[in-house]
């Protein structure tokens, strides 16, 4: 299983689960980050970080501390 | 009709029946045009508020639907209700009506953005809990329908139990009957439709809330189970006593051992409503259309056309400030030095003369120079954040900024700092997180701004220049200007890892889409950023220049003046008659040598000849007698200074400053700097007697080894000690230094008192910047002196 930090841009994934009980975790739940929620990495920062990433209708960008805490499924990559 | 009329509560609550004024409180996520529809509620009738212990904002208006008059309160944006801190906690205190000083609000307007309504949902779903009527704005319908979504407003109303108003805030458009409904729905009863919770958690709420009592809202014990550590539940065990977390830590473990989650039920709670509502009112494309956003962000986030981007818009924005501003300061300068002039010259000398003009009108203008820098950064602030380009410039730059603890919002008020820390404190509003804004606004002074470079280039003029290789001058100006941007980093990192310390803060920024940013808010915002400079700020500002024109003026002060104005009386016909002979001799000089250069009419060059020799040979004459009073004034002066308190204190202070390489004079110079560091050379002017200086002619002059500043500072000698010279290049370098590291800006100090809202700030700014300034200065010129 892989963790949202590990995608390259244009793959996309399926959110198993989030690591944790505190509020950083909380806060990702809050902005939509739950079980079972597709996503798609849009592209990194030149710097390599943060990630951002499109999240149902609007777009999400979080550092790679963040997105380590996001187990996904990797379902392919978007073709464009 | 779009556009609303302007609101007339005097008018229109004569016409209603008299009640009481009720209250509405707005609430929303961020970059939902928030700030948008509250203009387009309340108008031009809006203040800005704070509440004590946050350093948030809350905007107050008033509005009128059907006839009622409203109070409206614009809470601060936030993604959700489950408070940290206590400026996240300044929503729910308002709408619980825990606030002090603010009645509960009769109806709670919620935002939520059409083109992202799950997300948007979250916070209106909260705030279904919270015993209030609530009325839902539904904003950017025509994004939402751009990208091919429509929403069924009526659905979406029925679905939620509450009324939903479909507006486009940015053109006025459903405001009308958003006014109808928010007068309809307050004051009525409280939704009661909401997110189903598993009955275990229920049954746990129900416990806490009866061990708690009746007067916790069972919202607060709802947060208090699901945040854990959070602000509710710090605030309940400050009230109630440790009992509360044990009870609330025993109801999560039992709630973990039944199979319930915490922190995540909640989530999956309301979005599983949320999804439930939206699925049968939200109609989606099956495939999502590709939009302007995405098309913009390809280039702007680009590695190489993003950053290339970045870096012209940055350029632009700093040299707005730094050259766009510069006219319009000289201006402010030009006109309050041209009213002290006027003032001395036809107001009675004495003490209050001296303190109106050196004091306060000092002062004033002072605190006015700031504007132009001011206004020119909000506007740019306020429109790069308004059309959405701030969170992509935070995106580029949050990896860099990282390194020092900071995050990608730190940037552009640390730019900013370097043509002045003023603006680019108030520029770190930007900043959510209080921390990563602490530390931002305690570094910021040390970027080298512009007020530092009269003080270089005076020394590195009078110093740096003659007898060295060309490149020794640019040279040391690069280096003081790096001194601040290799230290503010580091200051910053270790101020996170010491008195900042705490948990990394959570990064998560949404990339909101582009829009047109709207005229009326950056105009507001300006205007909002500079009457809190001048009102907050300025009164500090004020107060600071008028103590030390007092310590620089007293004891001696009175009959000093007295003094000097008799010296100047008994030249006073000469110095007139040198003005007039100067202003006859000036054309027929120039015409002459336009003549001479022309090869002209070579008789009227001689007849122009014999007028100006006598001329030039009386005003040559008329020159020396003015200068030789002049001559004399100076020791009176730079005497009367050094028998001022401030002179006093000065050279109390001696052997302090000596290891610096400091004579007692440059003491009282960089105390007398206080209120600006620009001040010093004015005040080296003073002191070394070469008359008065005003820093820019320093800044402007292109040969400086003529300047009577700089000649005064080369001779300058010891006191006792006439073989020493004062000044060796080792003390410019130690004076430079410690100008490039102390906080001798009285502005600065009174931003930083008001954005902290403490006094302590301020101060241990003052004395971390001056003790970095002394150890740097000191560093300095002890090598110098083994090297030279």
């Amino acid at each position: 299983m892989s963790s949202l930090d590990q995608l390259r841009p244009g793959q996309r994934a399926r959110i198993d689960s989030l690591d944790g009980v505190d509020a950083l975790t909380q806060r990702l739940m809050e902005m939509g980050l739950l079980e079972g929620q597709e996503l798609e990495v849009v592209r990194l920062a030149p710097l390599g970080e943060p990630i951002e990433i499109r999240l149902g209708d609007y777009c999400l960008s979080l550092r790679r501390r963040e997105a380590a805490r996001v187990r996904v499924t990797p379902l392919g990559v978007t073709g464009e | 009709m779009s556009s609303p009329a302007p609101d007339t509560p005097g008018l229109s609550a004569t016409l209603a029946i008299p009640t009481r004024r009720l209250t509405a409180a707005l609430l929303g996520n961020p970059n939902t045009g928030k700030t948008t529809l509250f203009n387009a509620l309340s108008g031009l009738n809006q203040r800005v508020g704070n509440y004590p212990g946050v350093t948030v904002e809350t905007k107050k208006g008033q509005m009128t639907c059907s006839g009622q008059v409203f109070d409206l309160i614009d809470l601060p944006g936030t993604y959700s209700l489950a408070a940290r801190s206590p400026d996240e906690m300044v929503a729910v205190d308002v709408i619980l009506g825990h606030q002090a000083g603010e009645p509960r609000p009769d109806v709670v307007v919620c935002l939520a953005d059409a083109s992202n309504l799950d997300r948007n949902l979250y916070l209106t779903v909260q705030a279904l809990e919270l015993g209030v009527p609530i009325v839902v704005a539904l904003n950017m319908i025509d994004v939402a329908e751009s990208q091919g979504i429509r929403v069924d407003a009526v659905g979406l109303a029925r679905a939620l139990g509450v009324p939903v108003v479909p507006i486009q805030a940015n053109k006025r458009i459903g405001i009308d009957r958003l006014r109808e409904t928010i007068a309809k729905t307050a004051g009525g009863p409280p939704p009661a439709c909401g997110a189903k919770f598993p009955d275990a958690f229920d049954g746990e709420a129900a416990a806490l809330s009866a061990a708690l009592g009746p007067e916790v809202e069972p919202f607060l014990v709802r947060r208090l189970l699901i945040d854990a550590g959070g602000y509710t539940e710090q605030r309940l065990s400050e009230r109630f006593g440790n009992d509360v977390h044990v009870k609330a830590k025993q109801a999560r473990e039992r709630l973990a051992a039944a199979g319930v989650k915490v922190p995540a039920v909640e989530m999956q709670a309301r979005y599983g409503w949320i999804r439930s509502v939206t699925s049968g009112c939200v109609h989606r494309p099956a495939q999502r259309a590709t939009t302007w956003t995405d098309r913009i962000d390809r280039i702007l986030t680009h590695k190489v056309w993003g950053t290339a981007t970045f870096v012209v818009i940055m350029f632009v924005v700093f040299e707005s400030i730094f050259t766009a501003a510069k006219p319009i300061m000289s201006l402010i300068d030009g006109a309050k030095d041209y009213l002290i002039d006027l003032g001395h010259d036809i107001l009675p000398p004495g003490q209050f003369t001296s303190l109106l003009l050196d004091g306060v009108v000092q002062g004033v203008g002072s605190v006015l120079v700031f504007l132009p820098q001011i206004l020119i950064l909000f506007g740019f602030i306020a429109v790069l954040e308004d059309c959405g380009y701030m969170a992509r410039a935070a995106f580029l730059m949050d990896k860099l900024m990282a390194r020092c603890g900071l995050s990608g919002k730190s940037f552009i008020p640390m730019l900013s700092s370097v043509a002045c820390a003023v603006p680019g404190i108030m520029a770190t509003r930007v900043i959510e997180n209080r921390r990563d804004r602490l530390a931002t606004i305690l570094v910021a002074p040390l970027m080298s701004c512009s007020a530092r470079l009269p003080v270089y280039i005076l020394l590195i003029g009078a110093f740096l220049t003659k007898g060295f290789p060309w490149w020794v001058p640019g040279l040391t100006m690069f280096a003081m200007y790096s001194i601040g941007l290799v230290l503010a980093p580091l200051v910053a990192l270790a101020l996170k890892r010491t008195l900042l310390r705490g948990e990394t803060p959570i990064f998560l920024m949404e990339m909101p889409l582009y829009k047109r940013p709207s005229l009326w808010i950056v105009l507001r915002r300006m205007y909002d950023a500079a009457r809190a400079f001048v009102v907050r700020a300025g009164t500090i500002i004020l107060a600071a220049m008028v103590i030390v024109w007092a310590l620089l003026y007293y004891p001696g002060g009175t009959d000093a003046e007295g003094q000097i104005r008799e010296m100047r009386e008994v030249v006073k016909e000469d110095s007139a008659a040198l003005k007039e002979k100067e202003e006859t001799l000036a054309p027929l000089q120039k015409e002459l040598q336009q003549l001479s250069s022309n090869a002209g009419d070579p008789t009227r060059i001689a007849e122009l000849r014999q007028q100006v020799q006598p001329l030039s040979d009386e005003v040559e004459k008329l020159q020396k007698i003015v200068a030789g009073a002049e001559e004399k004034v100076r020791p009176v002066e730079a005497e009367w200074k050094r028998q001022s308190y401030l002179g006093r204190l000065g050279q109390a202070i001696e052997p302090a400053v000596r290891p610096l390489g400091w004579d007692w004079r440059i003491g009282v110079a960089a105390l007398a700097s206080f209120p600006a560091r620009e001040v010093v050379v004015g005040t080296l002017g003073i002191i070394y007697q070469a008359g008065k200086v005003d820093p820019d002619d320093i800044s402007s002059a292109k040969d400086l080894s003529e300047n009577e500043l700089t000649q005064a500072l080369q001779s300058a000698r010891w006191d006792g000690n006439p073989d020493r010279k004062v000044f060796t290049v080792p003390v410019a370098l130690s004076l430079m230094v410690f100008f490039a590291l102390c906080c001798q800006c009285a502005s600065t100090l009174a931003v930083i008192r008001r954005e902290t809202r403490s006094w302590f700030w301020p101060a241990f700014t003052f004395v971390y910047m001056t003790g970095l300034a002394y150890v740097g200065a000191f560093a300095v010129y002890q090598i110098g002196q083994l090297l030279m």
